[in-house]
């Protein structure tokens, strides 16, 4: 493990999309339904500059090909297999159970084109890392056969003028089905990525869904203190249902997990509820974990103040404004374009 | 890029054309129509009838779209369809990314046609717009 992940920590972020008909899962699902991706969960460590992004792809069956792209605020350092554990165990620190079984146990549950800076295979998951513009990625995704929703031009554009980097993730069913895996049995997998403030795109939560399609999600954000946010989880489908220090337990607990070593001894814990129609969220959640001002261009609220340079790197500024930002999660969700189009 | 942005210039200087004010013999004969964001630029374009008036169709998105011209039961038979291309009809224009096609179209009885593209999703997303066909007498 590289130097600057000891003893690092911080922001968890967990994403739970509520299983929904196929329409009307923020593209998790294709739209023949062949192939479903039963929910995403995401959790985000933070500290020291360092990202920790862990989460999960649940398998609902079907065949095929089936996957998303994830906005990402840098170049991730490494793209592994994620622990067993972590996040059943966030999600039960806010939601305990009355009769929980003995924790251990719930391992057991558990043309132009983008330029690849990354890839790796995690079971059924085939995972690359991207850089280029909304444009360039789009057509990456294009290229290698699959159809984004109709919004996803303008998403990508969005995501990409503030940070150039995304990771695809192609969930392949049938080598899935090929290596026993069952109905809801999930994939983790673990990003690291040097950054200077978390970030959580959700914007993005709403793409392919209709206005008043609903998007749950459940966000939890461990810093190394108390966190300013922003917009403030109050209003426009955004709650904080839980903020507090982390405790002992949590912490011992998801430092015993794979690769989750660097968790810190302290630590605050915030629980973010997403419970919003997809027309609501024109935002993103800037985070700022010392406590201070987080990023108005972080939070979707105003525009970066430049774009990416013909030469494809990023400006000065955006480099400032990935350093603010920190991994993201969400789904611009692939459809399979092997598949019959209408029309 | 260079080549994209002459296309975008010549196809502003369409629009302005289509969208004058004039007697069907004098409405434009050329219309570009750009595609940004899955939105048509143009969703209401008055052409005359009975004369040649020729499209030219600018896919400046990294997705598939389609341009398909028609009255409702056309619409209708596509919304339910399955061709995964078109090409050989000169009112069902497929645009891969990124591409520039050109149709001609002659139409011969005035009134409204409807030109969207059925990609799932993408009519309700907006893809929509209407050819207003004049009489010239």
């Amino acid at each position: 493990m590289r130097g600057f992940l000891a003893g690092l920590a911080a922001v968890a972020a967990v994403l739970i999309l509520t299983t929904q008909p196929a329409a009307a899962c923020a593209g998790l699902i294709g739209p023949n339904g062949a192939v479903n991706l039963l929910r995403t969960t995401t959790f985000a460590g933070y500290h020291n500059g360092v990202e920790h992004y862990v989460t999960s792809f649940q398998f609902a069956g079907g065949s095929g090909q089936f996957g998303s792209l994830i906005p990402l605020p840098g170049i991730p350092d490494k793209v592994e297999k994620g622990g067993a554990w972590t996040l059943q165990r966030l999600i039960r620190e806010t939601n305990p159970i009355p009769t929980a079984a003995p924790f251990a146990l719930a391992a057991d549950s558990a043309k132009r084109s983008a330029q690849v800076i990354l890839e790796v295979r995690i079971d059924a998951l085939d995972i690359t890392v991207l850089k280029g513009g909304g444009a360039e990625v789009g057509q990456w995704a294009t290229e290698h056969g699959f159809r984004l929703p109709p919004a996803a031009p303008e998403v990508l554009d969005f995501y990409a003028n503030r940070s150039p980097i995304f990771l695809a993730a192609v969930f392949d069913a049938d080598a899935a089905k090929a290596r026993g895996q069952r109905i809801g049995d999930g994939t983790p997998v673990h990003v690291t990525i040097p950054t200077a403030n978390p970030w959580v795109p959700l914007r993005i939560l709403g793409l392919g869904k209709s206005a008043d399609d609903r998007v749950d999600a459940d966000v939890y954000l461990l810093t190394d203190k108390r966190p300013a946010l922003l917009p403030y989880p109050f209003a426009n489908g955004m709650r904080l249902d839980h903020s507090a220090t982390a405790t002992t337990s949590l912490l011992d607990d998801l430092r015993s997990d794979k690769g989750m070593d660097w968790v810190p001894q302290s630590g605050w814990l915030s629980k973010i509820a997403i419970d919003a129609s997809a027309s609501q969220l024109t935002y993103d959640l800037a985070v700022d974990a010392k406590g201070t001002s987080p990023s108005r261009v972080a939070a979707g609220l105003e525009a970066p103040p430049s774009v990416t340079n013909p030469s494809g790197q990023p400006s000065g500024d955006q480099l400032a404004l990935i350093g603010i930002a920190l991994a993201a999660f969400g789904a611009i969700f692939l459809i399979r374009k092997s598949q019959p189009v209408i029309g | 890029m260079i080549v994209r942005t002459i296309v975008a210039l010549a196809l502003a200087a369409l629009a302005a054309s289509a969208c004058t004010t004039a007697s069907a013999a004098q409405l434009p004969t050329r219309i570009g129509i750009r595609i940004h964001y899955s939105h048509f630029d143009q969703t209401k374009i008055d052409v005359p009838m009975g004369v040649p008036i020729t499209f030219t169709l600018v896919n400046d998105d990294p997705i598939d779209h389609e341009w398909l011209i028609g009255d409702d039961a056309f619409h209708a038979r596509h919304r339910a369809g399955t061709e995964a291309v078109h090409g050989d009809r000169p009112n069902e224009v497929s645009l891969p990314a990124f591409s520039v096609k050109t149709t001609t179209l002659t139409f011969d009885r005035p009134g409204p046609l409807t030109f969207i593209c059925h990609f799932p999703q993408h009519e309700a997303y907006g893809m929509v717009g209407v050819v207003m066909v004049k009489a010239t007498g």
